[in-house]
Formats: structure tokens, sequence, C-alpha cells
């Protein structure tokens, strides 16, 4: 059937609206004027500052620490809780534990940012690195339970039955068997808990402290002091990063697809 | 033609053996999940190197029995013993069983050599040794072709032979198999069938398999247990339990048979001796040779199978057959055997089955023709369970 007129216009205007701020922001990333919103000609320039910028790179460093540890700690507690959830079937307390895996996602993040906060204060904690990526661990591994769990809900139990009845006892079970088949979905897990550390704000606002400035609230506070074109450029390169993550994993995902269908071919083919 | 057979199968019956240890012994079992009683009271003895079948329809407990000889589940109540010791405290990894799964439970990361050596890893063999007795595995079910594949690239007849390979590779006391020709096609499934008795009698293993297809559990079993809601209706081989089922349901499961009901006019019958018994069905006076503890005025049924009737047009000689008279009311035609329904005079219906012997595609009998059904004292059965 042909579009009609109105359907793509729908469509159009769909797209600008999502997609016409970050055209503006990379584009002017490569202004080479000082004013964020007058084109001066296309330039590198920028990059070059950002690049030289000691402030903006320790921030950056920053984040990719916290998300990196705060991700992988997320994923383990995810992963075990996304086991318990599924696997012990029905516990006394089993409705209140999964109901509280998925509070945090629909808590707002100040609220939960702001109870970490009292929390670390009550402790006497000192607030910095350690703080902000605990606090990631704790709202990043309810993702990961969540992505990990509907995994093991369709995963074929006999798979580790006959693993057991082989002779090989639990623990290692894990390891050999279950592990490896759910690693695909500990693994988007992973980079989801990796990318909303990456990006929070909130969060890490209330629980970081002195000499533990996240990117984001780098980039925050330098806007609050007027927008420079370094910033853009920065940016861009984050959004860069994402659409390479996500065509890589679209790529991924078609080549499984591809192998599956050329391993059915193979198994029609020499079906005996 | 061409396929070479296994060695000649010699008569095996241990069971009838009283001084003969049982192998597997499910002693007084009972399983319950929540309020659901699955396996109720159950003692059920198995003799090593026998091929035993549990047969009934799903929901009665089959599955549970084997699960728990694996250890997959503890029995609520009883023991359970192989070779004389307790095995019901011990974890599945440490008991000298394995099991085929209904889905083959392939591992989909490793390829089939590598499936078929993860139990032998298990028990620290050397690399060598593990090698060797995958290559055996392999030759044994046809595979040597396919080692390096992923199950995934598989047919399914050939991932059933890969778990079949992998179950086997430990040498186990115990194989068991949970409906595992399941989801084969019919032709495979009996060419499978035939290998599966080869290969239990060649390797001299105890195989316990859980089916619900009657014929499966025929061909391959020596004996077989029907189950029915938890409890074991019968145990007996293949030929007692389609000649002399000791029940209404286990005629009716096994195999095609006419029941009706009758009361019990006169017997010289009693257990242990066997005697005429005859019966009468609304106004049908039946007769039947065979051992009933039935007295006169019981009502008991009637039943035969429909290969045991004869069809003819007229009425029969021999005065102490039993004949029954009606009109031919439709004709299944199978190929090999025929089935005729038949309309009795007072409108109950009977089936009876005639071997095709001839490549007549007229048959002499057809719609609306009266007929005789004739059978002797010999071939029914009274079942007064």
């Amino acid at each position: 059937m042909k579009p009609s007129r109105f359907d793509a216009t729908v469509l159009a205007l769909c797209f600008a609206f999502l997609y016409a701020p970050i055209v503006i922001l990379i584009v002017y990333s490569f202004n080479a004027s000082r004013l964020v919103t007058v084109w001066g000609g296309f330039s590198l320039n920028w990059y070059k500052v950002m690049w030289s910028n000691q402030g903006l790179m320790d921030a950056a460093w920053i984040t990719a620490r916290v998300g990196v540890i705060s991700a992988t700690l997320g994923t383990v507690l995810g992963t075990l809780a996304a086991l318990a959830l599924v696997r012990f079937g029905r516990f006394p307390g089993r409705m209140l534990f999964s109901g509280m895996i998925y509070a945090p996602l629909v808590m707002p993040e100040v609220i939960t940012g702001l109870s970490l906060l009292l929390l670390f204060v009550a402790l006497g904690v000192d607030r910095g690195f350690w703080t902000v990526t605990i606090a990631h661990t704790t709202f990043t591994m309810c993702y990961v339970a969540i992505v990990v769990q509907s995994r093991l809900l369709t995963f074929d139990r006999s798979l580790e039955e006959a693993a057991l009845d082989l002779g090989c006892p639990p623990v290692k079970t894990f390891f050999r068997i279950t592990l490896p088949l759910i690693l695909p979905a500990v693994l988007a897990g992973w980079m989801l808990a990796f990318s909303l550390s990456l990006d929070d704000l909130v969060i890490a606002s209330f629980t970081t402290g002195p000499g533990a400035t996240t990117l984001p609230i780098k980039i925050y506070s330098q806007v609050r002091l007027g927008v420079t074109p370094e910033i853009n450029a920065i940016c861009t390169i984050l959004i860069a990063l994402v659409t390479l993550g996500v065509i890589a994993a679209s790529i991924s995902t078609k080549r499984a697809e591809l192998r599956r269908i050329r391993d059915e071919h193979l198994a029609v083919r020499n079906a005996t | 033609m061409a396929k070479t057979l296994g060695p000649v199968k010699r008569k095996f019956s241990p069971w009838m053996d009283p001084a003969a240890e049982p192998f597997i012994r499910f002693e007084n079992i009972t399983k319950r999940f929540g309020t659901f009683t699955a396996v109720d009271n159950l003692t059920l003895d198995i003799y090593e190197r026998e091929f035993f079948s549990l047969l009934g329809p799903s929901g009665c407990g089959k599955t549970t029995l084997m699960r728990m000889l694996a250890g997959f589940e503890e029995p609520t109540e009883g023991r359970i013993l192989l070779q004389g010791k307790d095995i019901s405290n011990v974890p599945p990894y440490k008991r000298p069983t394995n099991m085929m799964f209904q889905s083959y439970a392939l591992f989909p990361h490793m390829t089939v050599e590598k499936n078929i050596a993860f139990g032998l890893e298990q028990d620290k063999l050397s690399k060598g040794e593990i090698a060797g007795r995958v290559e055996e595995m392999l030759k044994l079910v046809k595979l040597e072709q396919f080692a390096k594949r992923k199950p995934n690239q598989l047919s399914g007849g050939q991932r059933q032979r890969v778990a079949l390979a992998r179950s086997l590779a430990k040498r186990p006391k115990v194989l068991l198999l949970d409906e595992p020709l399941g989801a084969l096609d019919k032709k495979l499934r009996e060419e499978t069938q035939f290998e599966l008795m080869d290969i239990q009698h060649s390797l001299g293993l105890t195989f316990l398999i859980v089916t619900h297809d009657q014929e499966e559990a025929m061909t391959v079993s020596d004996r077989i247990a029907v189950m029915d809601k938890g409890v074991i209706v019968q145990v007996a081989t293949p030929a007692e339990i389609y000649e002399a089922p000791n029940s209404r349901y286990v005629a009716d499961f096994i195999g095609d048979i006419n029941i009706v009901e009758a009361a019990v006019k006169e017997t010289r019958s009693a257990l242990g001796a066997p005697g005429l018994v005859e019966l009468d069905s609304k106004g049908l006076s039946l007769a039947v040779e065979q051992e009933c503890a039935a007295v006169r005025g019981d009502t008991v049924a009637f039943a035969i199978r429909p290969e045991k009737v004869r069809i003819s047009a007229d009425p029969p000689l021999d005065r102490s057959v039993n004949a029954v008279h009606g009109e031919v009311w439709d004709i299944g035609y199978l190929g090999d055997f025929s089935v005729f329904i038949v309309k009795l005079e007072d409108g109950r219906v009977m089936r009876a089955a005639q071997a095709n012997v001839s490549r007549l595609v007229d048959r002499p009998i057809t719609f609306g023709d009266m007929v005789w059904l004739t059978w002797p004292v010999e071939a029914g059965l009274v079942l007064t369970r």
C-alpha cells in the first residue's frame, strides 16, 4: 500500500522532533565560531580543545571507571537476584522480594539519590568515587535482574538436570551450562547498566563528593556557565559511541539469525 | 533388507524366579505435590538387564516415578533401592543412573563430541580414555561424521541419537528414557525402537522407559507396568498385558477391544481353576473358557479383541463357538487389516478385524451385508475389575 501524504508528514514530524536537537548539537560541534548559535565555518578545533581540557577528561575517566565497576557489580548481584526469583519457586516473601526488585525502576531518581545520600551521611562515609559507584550498583542491578530474569524464564531446566544427571555438581553446572547459555542476556544487562551509569546525573550529584565529578555532572555545571562548543564536541563523541554500540548489537543479532538459518538448512540437508 | 540384526534374543524372565534379587526396588513410594498425589504407595521391582516400560496417560505419575529414580524428585514416603542399597538421599550427580530426556536436553553451546564427553569429564577420566569412549559411542549411534557439529545443525533423529550416546557414555547401571522417541516421525520411530533394543541387548544394561505410546512399549519391553492415577494397574509381559489384561482399564488402554457389560449365568471356574464361564449380556449368551473368580450373578465385563472375531456371511456350523448376527455398518480399510463395524440386532456395535490376505480391491463382505461374527470360547475375556 502506498503511504498517504498525511502518514508521511506525521512520520517526518516525529523524526524531526526526535532528532533535530541532536543534529543541531552535532553540527555545532564542528563550528569554528566561539558563539554556540552562530555558524562560523567548519572546524575540528573544539575537539582539540576538549582533548586538552583536563577537567573534562578527568570527569570522563571517572565516569568510565564508575560505569565499569558499578555495571559489573550490578550484573553479578542482578543475575543472582534473577536466579533467586526464577529458581527458588514460591518462598515466603517472594512477592515482596520481586516487588522490591522492580520498585527502583519506578522510584523517582531524586528519592533514590536522596535516600542514598542520607544513608551515607548516617554511616559517616566520605562521599566520593566509591559512594557513586555503590549508588549506581544499587539501581542498575534492578535492570540487570529484569533482563536476566526474562531469559531465565525461557531457559530449559532439563539442560541443567542433564548436567547434574551426568555427574556435574550444581555449582559447576551453573558455570558450565547455565551461565554460558544466559550470557547474551547477562552481557545485555551489563551494557544497559553501563549506559545507565554513564548518563546518570541525578543520583550521582546526590552521592558524589570532591574529586569524583562524573561527566554528566561536569557537563551540567559547565552548561550553567554557558554552553561552549567543546561540550557539543564531547556530546557528539558520546552519541557516536552509543550509535556504534547499537549498530554492533544489531549486526550481531542479524548474524546470529543468519547462522541459525544456515544451521537449520544444514540439519535439514543432513537428515537421514 | 540389508540391515544386520543384533544377536538373537533368548527367553528372559528373572521376575519368575523367586530367588532373583531385584536390581531396582521402589518400596511403598508416595510422592505428593502439595495436595496432589502423583504416585500413591507404589511398590515395584525391576531386574538387571530388563527393558522395562512405564506406560500410562499423561499425569499418571510415570514421569515422576522415573525422576525420583534419577534423583530430581524426592519421594514423600518410601525408599528406592538400587542393588539393595537405599539411594533416596543420594543427589542426582552421584547416582549411577543416566537419563535421556524427552527434549534431549543437548547442550546447545557444545559440539556433539563435547556433549558426549561431558559426563566422562566429570569422572576425571584421562583425555585419551574420553576420546576413545566418545568415538565408540559415535560409532554405536552411527554419527561419526557429525562429531564437530553443534546440536542445532542436526536433524531431529540425529539429535535423538546424540542424546542416547551421551546418556550411554558413562555406562550407567540403569538408563532412563523419558518418551525417547516421541519427537520422531513414525517410520524413524519404528527403526529406532529396534536399534534401542539391540543396544540394550548388546550392552547388557537395564533400561527403564517412560512412554504413553502403547505400541512402543509393546515393541521394546520385556515387561510393562501400566499406570493410572499414581498406581500400577498391571505389571506383565507385553503378551500378557495384551492377551490377559487384569482390568477394563488395561484392556481398553492397550490396543483395540470390544467391551460389554454382562452378568455371570453359570461358572465352572474359580481362582486357579480355569473352566467355562457362561455370561448373559442383555440377552446375548456368551461363553468364555478362563480362570475367573466371579460367581453366579456377578456383574462383569466381557471383552474381545477385534482380530479374534471372525466375520462371515454364513452361520457357524460349530455350535460350541460364540456367534452374533448383525449388519455391516462401516468398514475401515487400513491396508494390512480391514476393520468391520457391525451393528448387532439389539443396536449394539461390535468391531471385527480381518487381515487382508489377498489383493482383492472388492471385498466379499460390504456395507449393509448381514453377517455372522464368531469366536471360540478361549478368545474372549471376562474382566472382573
